[in-house]
Parts: C-alpha cells; structure tokens; sequence
C-alpha cells in the first residue's frame, strides 16, 4: 500500500459512492434474493412461498440432468483451457519469434477476441448445418458425425464452437507475458544450452508460469459463463441434455421451468464452485510459481 | 541455414493460425454476398458474389420482429448506446472507487477492499433471475438504463485502476501536497490525465464487454424497441443469406474497435509503456 495517503473524511465515500451504489442495489439486493429463493419454494403461481431448509440443494442432487451438467461442464472447462492454452502459446512463441510481420501476425490473431459468443456459436451452426456446412461433411465423411445422436459428436461441435475466439485471448496474454521476459535472460541461457527445445521448458516456460495460472482461470471461467452464447445457439443442450453447461441448465430450469428455487440452489452451488477453484489457484499453484 | 528454416516454419504456423481466425469469417461473408438457393445448391463460398447489396441494404432496413417494429439499424442504435453507456458508466464509478481505495488511509480499508472485490466472484450469469426481479421491482425493464446498469455493476476496472495506481510513485502525492493540491485536485489534475492509457484501455474492454452481452438482453427487453444487435441472432428470420449478412455486421462494431485501438487496449491492459 502507499506511504502517503490522505486521511480519511466524507470525500472518500463520494468517490466510492457511485460504484457502491451500483453495486448494492444491482449485485448485493439480487445475491441475497438468490439466497432466499435458493431456501424457499414457490408455488406455481408465484403467489405463496414458504421455508423449505436445503430441499432445493438435495432435489438437484437427486436430479440425474444436474450430474450430467455438471459432468458437461467439467470436461468442456478443462477441454477449452487445454486446447486454446496449447495453441496460444504456440502462436505466441512463434509470433515472438519472428522479425518480419510481427504486428500485422498479432492484429490478425487478436481480433476474434471481439466477437461475441452467441455470434460465433451462430457461424459455428454454419458449418456444422446438414445442408451446407463444410465440416459437418467432411466429419460425415470420416466417421459418420452426427451431433444430434451422439453425444462424443455433440462434444466435438461445442468444443470447436467455444475453442476458436478463446485462442484469442491466450495469444494476446502469452505474447504479453514472453515480452515481459527479459533479454538477458535469454541471452544467458543461449550460452548455457543449445537446443531451443530444451531452452523453452526449462527457461522460458516456467518463467511464463504467472501467465498460465492467470490465463487457467479466465479460461475457466470463460468456459463457465461466457459459452451461455454458444451453448444456446449450437447444439441447445442436444443430444437429450448432455451438452449442457451448468448456466445453461440453471437458466432453462429458471426461465422455462419456473423453478426459481432450483436455479437459486443452482447458482449457490456455483459460487462454491468458482470460490474452490480461486482459493484452490492461491493455495496451492500461487505458491508454486517463479516470479521474476 | 537453420536460421532460414526455423524463421519460415514460424510463418507456415502463424499462417496456419491465423487461417483458422479468417477463413471462417470469410467464408459467411463470402456466402452473405450470393442469393440463397445458390448457397443451398453450391454450399458456403470462398468467392464474392454479386448480391452485396441487395442482401446488405434489405438486412438493414427490413421490419423485423414478431410486431415488425424493429429495423436492423434500430438494433445497432440500440448496441451502440448499451455498450457506450456500460463502458463510460463503469470507468466512470471504477475509476473513483480505486482512487478512494488506494489513497485515503482507513480503519475501513479490508472491508471496503472485499466489498468491491467479492463481487467478481459472482458474474451476473449466477444472479439473473434475482436481478431481473430486482428491475422489475424498480420498474427498469424495457429502458436502457436496464440494459445497462447491471452488465456496469462490475469491479474488474476497479482492479485494473487500482493495480495501477499502486505502480504511480508515492513522491507525486508528495510532490502535489506541497503545492496544496486537496484530494479532488490531485484526482483532476494529476492521476485522470496520468491513467488516460488506463482508461481507453478499461473503456475498450468495457465496451465490447456491453456491446457483446447476450442473455442480459434476451431477458429484460420484452419490447422489439430496445433489442440490440447480438441477441437480435436468437430472433432474426429471414432467409439464410440475409442471416449470414446480419451476422457479419453484428461483429463490426466491437473488431473495428479492437483492431483501431488494439495499441492503447495492449498498453493499459498490460501496463506497459
């Protein structure tokens, strides 16, 4: 924190009150409906609700269309992490690495990043269309695809749909983080160790390591939350569900079914979620990073 | 030698990349310029065809919706005044509450500290329903400022104006004192045009953030009069090359944006100078 500092006194809270403000009536008011309508069921009508302690937690446990969501989401967030984490780097290193070209390779490779999900997942049902898609056909071609059947297929057409502008962002942050790397230390292990293969994973990788923990979770959440879009303008949930995120399933059981007491307990169980995986990234990967 | 080799197997990969980014893209843009039984017939197009702007114009001006209120460029009106409010909105809050953060000194510090900062825990996806009961309540669907208000209530800028204002050395606040700045002159005079980098970066980040908002949209605008252009996807009819037009437009405003300032947008994001 700062040395010098102003003392404290009425102007501090004008500064603040505009974003507390915000934040209150719009971000605390709704958690804490949240947390009543995740503890009390409605009935149909909205008319009358009464104190229903956990039963909305165990319903949804006890909901085999939760487990499959959840089994869904799991996958897709490590699958997307995996696959845009891999191929951003690559890109990043060789974008790095290049004399000629540099800027136009990264304006290029960084406009995706703008589009919006719900527009890609549209393209995306382009070319997976049965009528002129190119990729529903070639797949077709190789191993007989089909994504309203099988749910492996399914899989496939989602993960290509979110995957793409997420290479984005891990273009952008990896070249970031190799540029912050200084010259020197490449320069000194240049002396040290001939192969650029072996200079990459033991030098420049784990130096990249705060790059890849930060980027782990924004794909993570990415794959959480931002993918509503491309879930709802893809497969919707086919084949019977299984490509459904656990946002998506909340929403529908909120929107379609009504059910405000289940998309409550839902969310609930989502904030645990994503604050298991923000203690679980400062315990216990934070500690084993190397800042330079 | 090697040189020369491994310098062109870094283009081949970044052409590879950057083939799988535009080709894509082109392809429905491609197609968007032919009439729609030739793309039943022919498939998706590589080559430009000549129905630009017969399927453009007739997109943009089409009667659109279930009431046939609406026009594709009543849409991009529409965008166009969610995202610049979104993002002038939270800049605006964001900037002040990291000033207020960072250099007032307080017993209060922690706490205020995680009463911003808890909130980027629960994005607006975990809390919909609740907030939409919320405008309701207030009477705020159907208007911009529902459009806007919740997607603004965000602490991510805050986090980066406070990162950011923690690299400012301590000696200018010294420096600013022994001129008699008080605390609204410091913010004026010296940290606003010293964040300028900051800001456009943050306003950016925010506005493509705002225009590309979709399920937000979908729920509180029950009016044709306020529906923007991305959740305008879910609703759009018509035939499927004017559908590939509206999608091609749909992606102008935030790529343009990104592309033009992607220098200032690297810059602030990445504090470096």
């Amino acid at each position: 924190m700062k040395k010098v500092q102003f003392k404290s006194n009425y102007s501090q809270y004008l500064f603040l009150a505009p974003q507390l403000g915000i934040l209150l009536i719009f971000l605390y008011w709704p958690i804490i409906q949240t947390f009543k309508d995740a503890f009390t069921i409605q009935d149909a009508f909205g008319i009358s609700t009464q104190f229903a302690g956990i039963d909305n937690f165990l319903f949804i446990f006890d909901d085999p269309a939760y487990l499959t969501a959840f089994k869904f989401t799991i996958i897709y967030s490590f699958v997307i992490t995996l696959i845009t984490g891999a191929i951003g780097l690559l890109l990043a290193v060789q974008a790095n690495k290049v004399i000629h070209g540099k800027s136009a390779y990264k304006t290029l490779l960084i406009w995706p990043y703008a589009i919006a999900p719900a527009v890609v997942g549209v393209m995306a049902n382009y070319f997976f269309s049965e009528r002129f898609g190119l990729l529903y056909h070639l797949f077709s071609d190789l191993w007989g695809f089909n994504w309203y059947e099988s749910v492996f297929d399914a899989y496939i057409y989602v993960i290509i749909a979110g995957s793409w502008k997420q290479i984005s962002a891990n273009f952008i942050f990896f070249l970031a983080g190799l540029q912050a790397i200084q010259v020197s230390v490449i320069e000194a292990s240049m002396i040290d160790c001939k192969s650029s293969f072996r200079r990459f994973w033991t030098i420049t990788f784990p130096l990249l390591m705060p790059t890849t923990f930060f980027l782990i979770i924004i794909n993570i959440t990415y794959a959480f939350f931002d993918t509503f879009g491309i879930i709802d303008t893809t497969t919707i949930g086919a084949p019977s569900g299984e490509t459904r995120t656990l946002v998506y399933k909340a929403y529908m059981d909120g929107f379609r079914g009504l059910d405000l007491g289940s998309a409550g307990a839902q969310s609930i169980m989502m904030m645990l979620i994503v604050l298991f995986i923000t203690i679980f990234q400062f315990r216990y990967i934070e500690g084993k990073i190397h800042y330079n | 030698m090697t040189r020369l080799f491994t310098s062109s197997f870094s283009h081949i990969i970044l052409f590879i990349g950057i083939s799988i980014m535009v080709v894509p893209v082109w392809m429905i843009f491609a197609s968007s310029t032919h009439t729609s039984s030739f793309i039943y017939s022919h498939g998706l197009q590589f080559f430009i065809g000549d129905s630009f702007h017969e399927n453009y114009l007739r997109v943009l001006l089409y009667q659109g919706g279930f009431f046939k209120e609406i026009t594709a460029l009543k849409m991009f009106f529409n965008s166009f005044i969610m995202a610049t409010g979104v993002a002038l909105l939270s800049v605006f809050t964001s900037l002040m509450a990291a000033y207020a953060l960072v250099y007032y000194r307080t017993k209060y510090a922690t706490f205020l500290f995680w009463l911003i900062f808890v909130t980027i825990l629960v994005p607006l996806e975990l809390r919909i329903f609740p907030t939409y009961s919320v405008m309701a309540k207030l009477n705020l669907v159907n208007s911009y400022f529902g459009l806007i208000v919740p997607i603004s209530a965000s602490a991510i800028a805050t986090l980066f104006f406070r990162q950011f204002y923690r690299t400012v050395p301590d000696e200018l606040l010294e420096s600013a004192k022994l001129d008699g700045a008080n605390t609204w002159r410091f913010f004026i005079d010296f940290l606003v045009p010293l964040s300028k980098t900051m800001i456009i970066a943050m306003f950016i980040f925010m506005f493509v953030f705002g225009y590309n908002q979709y399920l937000w949209p979908l729920l509180v605008t029950s009016s044709e009069q306020y529906w923007t252009v991305v959740m305008g996807l879910k609703m759009m009819s018509g035939s499927i090359v004017h559908r590939f037009a509206f999608v091609m437009m749909s992606m102008v405003p935030p790529v343009l944006i990104i592309i033009i300032l992607q220098k200032h947008f690297i810059k602030g994001v990445f504090q470096d100078k």
